[in-house]
């Protein structure tokens, strides 16, 4: 689905990802793990188009998207959440997961002003799309709600919903269970699960519980001070001493900021 | 003061008042529904009402103009000479972030105002431009030409009360209002942030430009005078945070009613002793400077908060 070829990040300095390829299989749920400061989050910017690269290439299905900025990549089917969340805080949830849907015929200012009846019909799909992904995730409680106001939990939810409102391909979880109680974490992986294998939708994750990574992921892709560590199978990554160096080896890898 | 003479006092400052409500709701458009810090309103509402002027006078040797045409078209003309100019400052600076943007903006302002000072073979420099025409000015003359001009600022009015509130509820405003929140979610989400930014700053230039074409019409006369950001930017950014930033409705009333309040110290500041008067126009900013400081702390949104429109229930 992804695949990363030699990619090099740098903020000015050294390059916070060097020389890292990789790919992410299609309908897949594939996790990205590895100590603080290993460039995970920074590779998920540079997959979505946030950062530029300093070398390398960034294919999706085949195709090189690495001139493309973030919108051109949501195009093609790419959606990502953030690790701290970033919702439209002065909308309410509803207009959250609408405003995350494409609607191209209701963004066209002169449709707005001249031609209101043209999005109409658009505008109703959306909002039932919008009224649906409540539902699912069960947040119906607060639908009209500020985003702004929610709990971090539910600003969670809503970065998934954001995410899926795209009708992405493929979508980037960073981080998603950060911070969450065990219950929804466990509400959480029941929708990834249920996604997948329901819709085929493919999944890339960041996370840093080994034990929950275990639960959703065929694969995961190591990554520690900005290299691949390695990839493979979750047992064959708890056993590979490499991972367990980086993980518990006493903070050599801890010493990126 | 005599009764028609209070009526007509308060024609003139609701015509006034009607010409900052549209400011202020293009000052929406640009920021409370964008986020776009624009801090050089002044320039161009100065560009639309030079725009408006030189199109519709007669022709005279001292500035450019002598087309004379029709007042609708003028203000057509100011619309699109604003917004032109709107344009080209937005693809320079539509990447800045709020505050960079405002810097910019006030530079913006200060260069257009210079243009208008100097380039005397189109504005006729500091002189100025006069006998700017009146709507309807050959069929009503005298205070009555006032209510005539009143019921056409408040059309104006409405008309950009219509435009600005389709543009709010429509799915175009809410993708605006979440660049506003969150741009990175927003590019994430598939939004191109920089065409919407690019559109919100000519639309909002572009209203401007219309309440600097109205405002020339009015006072049939135009100098540089009508570029002072003390009047212009300052004003309409403490009727915008007063009103309700986000909120169209909003904007008109705080428009209103810092109008209001504006006019009211002008009739107490003309009481004081003769040696005062010279600084009153200073008193009346720190009185509009302290009453921004009430608002800000007791109503923090405004007197009418941002409101996600109904979507229809189902």
């Amino acid at each position: 689905m992804i695949s990363v070829e030699h990619v090099k990040v740098s903020y000015g300095g050294p390059n916070v990802v060097d020389d890292v390829s990789f790919d992410i299989p299609a309908g897949r749920i594939t996790g990205l793990i590895g100590p603080n400061g290993a460039g995970k989050t920074t590779m998920f910017n540079a997959i979505a188009g946030h950062v530029a690269l300093a070398g390398g290439r960034i294919l999706l299905e085949r195709k090189d998207i690495t001139g493309l900025q973030p919108h051109q990549r949501a195009a093609r089917g790419l959606a990502r959440t953030f690790q701290i969340p970033h919702e439209f805080s002065q909308l309410t949830v509803i207009e959250n997961f609408m405003a995350a849907a494409a609607t191209p015929i209701g963004e066209n200012v002169f449709n707005v002003i001249f031609r209101r009846g043209r999005f109409a019909e658009e505008e109703e799909k959306t909002y039932r799309a919008a009224r649906d992904m409540v539902t699912f995730l069960e947040i119906e409680q607060v639908k009209d709600e500020k985003a702004g106001n929610l709990s971090g939990g539910q600003k969670k939810l809503l970065e998934l919903g954001r995410a899926l409102m795209q009708k992405p391909k493929i979508i980037l979880l960073d981080e998603i269970g950060a911070g969450i109680n065990r219950t929804l974490l466990a509400k959480i992986s029941d929708k990834i699960l249920h996604l997948n294998k329901e819709q085929g939708l493919t999944f890339c994750l960041i996370e840093h519980d080994l034990d929950y990574v275990s639960k959703l992921c065929d694969e995961v892709i190591v990554m520690a001070q900005g290299t691949l560590l390695m990839e493979g199978t979750v047992d064959a990554v708890r056993q590979d001493a490499r991972v367990i160096e980086a993980y518990f080896g006493g903070g050599k890898y801890e010493a990126r900021p | 003061m005599e009764m028609t003479g209070l009526f007509f006092y308060l024609v003139s400052v609701l015509i006034a008042g009607g010409i900052y409500a549209v400011l202020c709701l293009a000052l929406n458009v640009q920021w409370g529904m964008g986020g776009l810090f624009n801090a050089g309103i002044a320039g161009f509402f100065a560009v639309g009402a030079y725009a408006s002027a030189i199109v519709t006078t007669a022709a005279s040797d001292k500035h450019l103009g002598g087309f004379g045409l029709p007042i609708p078209l003028g203000l057509v003309a100011a619309m699109i000479v604003a917004g032109a100019t709107g344009w080209i400052v937005a693809k320079i600076c539509v990447r800045l972030k709020s505050d960079y943007l405002a810097m910019a903006s006030v530079g913006i302002a200060e260069i257009l105002r210079l243009v208008i000072v100097n380039e005397s073979w189109l504005t006729n420099g500091s002189l100025g431009i006069s006998g700017v025409p009146r709507p309807f000015g050959d069929l009503v003359q005298g205070r009555s030409a006032d209510l005539v001009y009143l019921a056409v600022v408040w059309f104006c009015v409405l008309c950009v009360y219509i435009l600005c509130q389709r543009l709010y509820v429509s799915p175009w405003g809410r993708t605006l209002r979440a660049i506003r929140d969150n741009e990175d979610s927003a590019r994430a989400a598939g939004k191109d942030v920089d065409w919407f930014r690019v559109q919100t700053f000519v639309i909002g230039c572009a209203i401007m430009g219309l309440a600097g074409g109205l405002s020339a019409h009015y006072f049939k006369f135009l100098s540089p005078s009508a570029t002072e950001p003390l009047l212009v930017t300052f004003l309409v950014w403490v009727m915008l945070m007063a009103g309700g930033s986000g909120n169209n409705r909003g904007a008109i009333l705080g428009a209103l009613a810092i109008w209001f309040i504006w006019s009211a110290t002008e009739i107490l500041t003309s009481r004081l002793p003769p040696e005062w008067i010279t600084r009153s126009s200073y008193i009346r900013m720190l009185l509009v400077g302290l009453l921004l400081q009430f608002v800000l702390q007791k109503f923090r949104s405004g007197l009418m908060p941002e409101k996600s429109p109904k979507i229809r229930s189902d």
